[in-house]
């Protein structure tokens, strides 16, 4: 085993994968000679030229968009968005282009192709850099969205994702590029589609993704110590949703709590509590919770963000109440 | 007298073969055009639906100035590409009738048609998005190294969009091959093209990006012809794209539900005597290439293919309702919500 940042998992998935098959190649604003703009692909360039790791001008929707040509006529491009908060500009290409080419084409072009860069918010960037639209991307047939939590996961997810024949998102967080962990010295890859248990537990299931996962972690160490035990389930993919996973832990626990950094209407949580009243109604003990970001644009002023975003307090606070404490 | 039309045949650039082709397909395109217009009208044909009529030249003399294995991406007005290309139009008519035999199994239709066999590449909704995808399909001939192009088109309403300013930005300036072509019908679906931008010379946009790029007389297929062989030879070359403005004009109406008040019938019947497939009719006849026998030959030949095409539409059955989840994703057993 080996310590790596999450930086640096991703740059290993992007770099085996390369060395492996010459039709992958990295595009996006400031990933050659800037070295990225969050250091991600550092050292990709002089590794791989400029034909494989390739500068764009900030165009979203253009590079997008013939990222996605490409993908259609033989090449696996990934593309790097600087955030996700920029992917609006390009989202016609995304969702009218590569989402639904192999549907619409009666199966005879697909595109292979990850779109991929941090989402959500990342300190007091304002309003427009701070957004989560997981729930946007998982709402549309066509793509898979991967959102992992460690460099673990990410690594393993991101090697699948570019293998993958599907186009796929892959959302990170600028909050996690720092994030240690062990990771194998060999290569591996896990499966798109299959949630993970962070932690065992028995007396409450509490459901997250992504960056909010360490929250959930967090709030859950807390708990133990109040006796309470929680069994916490990463979902690691928001498209598919691993629900079989989630209403087992229901089954066993009774209860949950399901914890996003999207808006609340029509989020991942709206959706994973229907399915779970739909299939495990009798096994609830208590409403489902959840907790989201507030309903607002995100406000720059950190007393503002203290109350808008999940935290560990407001966690513990919702498990306690599906526990009637 | 018969050395004389001897040398005039010599100082052609084209050949009879070539003319009696470019005749045969733009009619064929024609032909099926005003039956698939028809069949619209009786509801046989269903959803939008955007005719070729009066811009055949720019189809029949792009095609004949590229390879096969060039791709071609167009918009919504796209029937007729796959079949000069080589594609059957039975294909294309069971699409239009949604039929699982159609060249997208149905389900795609009227602006969705694709043909990988014959590298087109759509058949795209969006105006303007196919721009970044020839673009993109280009960038990957390049990066393979096939020597191979992409001939991207668009309408004069699609000049108007960012996504292909962004996309001739960095097809320049990476030297893409690919030729970006406007057919420039004059109106973008009602609105005239001196109503949306104080630039209506379209081909000046390319200048914008130092992209070569001129005007081409799209009514007539030699100029088109010569045009793509100057764009592709450049493309091939490893010098980039070209943009080419095809003047032209669309007989019918944007789409078939389009009552045509902005403009008036004479306007259309003007244009008509300037019809791009006369001109290769007159063209055969003036050097006795064709006679009228063979010329109600060729009409009653491409009249059987169109009348097969309908047939071949009509006994195909629709896709089953097990279609439904099929071609989405690549992957067989993607878990699909069902609930």
């Amino acid at each position: 085993m080996k310590t790596v940042e999450f930086r640096e998992a991703l740059r290993e998935a992007m770099s085996e994968e390369m060395r492996r098959d010459e039709t992958i190649l990295l595009m996006g604003e400031e990933v050659a000679e800037y070295n990225g703009a969050y250091k991600v692909s550092k050292g990709m360039l002089a590794e791989f030229g400029s034909k494989r790791v390739i500068d764009t001008p900030i165009a979203e929707l253009g590079f997008a968009g013939i990222a996605v040509g490409a993908s259609m006529n033989g090449l696996r491009p990934i593309v790097e968005f600087m955030t996700f908060n920029f992917s609006l500009v390009a989202i016609d290409q995304v969702i009218n282009s590569a989402a639904k080419m192999y549907s619409m084409s009666g199966g005879q072009y697909s595109c292979p192709i990850v779109f991929r860069g941090p989402t959500a918010s990342a300190g007091q960037l304002g309003a427009q850099h701070s957004q989560a639209f997981e729930n946007w991307y998982a709402n549309c047939p066509g793509l898979k969205v991967v959102v992992p939590s460690n460099p673990y996961d990410a690594k393993g997810l991101l090697k699948t994702a570019i293998r993958d024949n599907d186009p796929v998102i892959f959302m990170e967080s600028e909050q996690m590029y720092g994030d240690k962990a062990e990771i194998p010295e060999g290569e591996y890859s896990i499966p798109i589609g299959l949630a993970d248990i962070k932690k065992q537990g028995n007396q409450v299931s509490i459901a997250t993704f992504g960056k909010i996962t360490k929250v959930v972690l967090k709030a859950a160490e807390e708990l133990e110590k109040e006796g309470i035990s929680a069994e916490v389930i990463d979902l690691r993919s928001v498209r598919p949703i691993d629900y079989e996973t989630i209403i087992n832990s229901v089954k066993k626990t009774n209860r949950l709590v399901i914890v996003e950094e999207a808006w609340p209407l029509a989020s991942i949580s709206s959706e994973i509590t229907y399915m779970v009243q739909k299939n495990a109604f009798d096994y609830l003990d208590a409403p489902i919770r959840r907790i989201t970001a507030a309903d607002v644009p995100l406000p720059y002023a950190p007393t503002l963000i203290e109350v808008s975003l999940p935290n560990v307090a407001r966690t513990i606070q919702a498990v306690k109440e599906v526990m009637y404490q | 007298m018969a050395k004389t039309a001897e040398k005039t045949e010599k100082n052609l650039k084209f050949t009879k073969e070539q003319y009696l082709h470019w005749y045969e397909s733009m009619l064929l395109m024609r032909r099926f055009e005003e039956r698939t217009g028809q069949l619209y009208t009786m509801q046989k044909i269903k959803g939008f639906c955007h005719l070729y009529n009066g811009q055949e030249a720019i189809v029949a003399g792009t095609v004949s100035a590229t390879k096969k294995t060039d791709k071609h991406i167009t918009a919504y007005r796209d029937h007729v590409h796959p079949i000069a290309l080589g594609l059957h139009p039975k294909y294309v008519m069971a699409e239009l009738y949604a039929k699982i035999t159609g060249c997208s199994k149905g389900k795609g239709g009227s602006m969705h048609i694709f043909s990988k066999e014959h590298n087109f590449v759509g058949g795209h909704g969006i105006v303007g998005g196919q721009i970044p995808l020839g673009a993109g399909i280009a960038f990957a001939e390049k990066y393979l190294g096939t020597n191979n192009l992409c001939v991207c088109s668009m309408g004069d309403g699609a000049v108007r969009q960012g996504a292909l300013h962004e996309a001739f930005n960095m097809a320049m300036n990476w030297k893409l091959p690919v030729i970006f072509i406007i057919e420039n019908n004059h109106y973008a679906m009602g609105t005239s093209v001196e109503r949306t931008s104080n630039v209506h010379d379209l081909w000046k946009i390319g200048l914008a990006y130092d992209m070569p790029a001129k005007p081409v007389d799209g009514m007539t297929v030699e100029a088109v012809h010569e045009a793509i062989e100057e764009a592709a030879a450049r493309a091939r070359r490893g010098d980039g794209p070209t943009l080419l403005e095809m003047k032209t004009y669309r007989y019918r109406g944007h789409s078939m539900s389009d009552p045509q008040t902005y403009r008036s019938k004479d306007e259309v019947e003007e244009y008509k005597h300037q019809d791009p497939i006369d001109k290769v009719l007159d063209t055969l006849k003036k050097h006795k290439w064709i006679t009228d026998a063979e010329i109600e030959k060729i009409e009653a030949k491409i009249k059987t293919i169109v009348e097969e095409s309908v047939q071949f539409a009509e006994e195909s059955p629709y896709p089953a309702p097990e279609e439904l989840y099929h071609d989405v994703y690549v992957q067989q057993d993607y878990p699909f919500i069902k609930e």
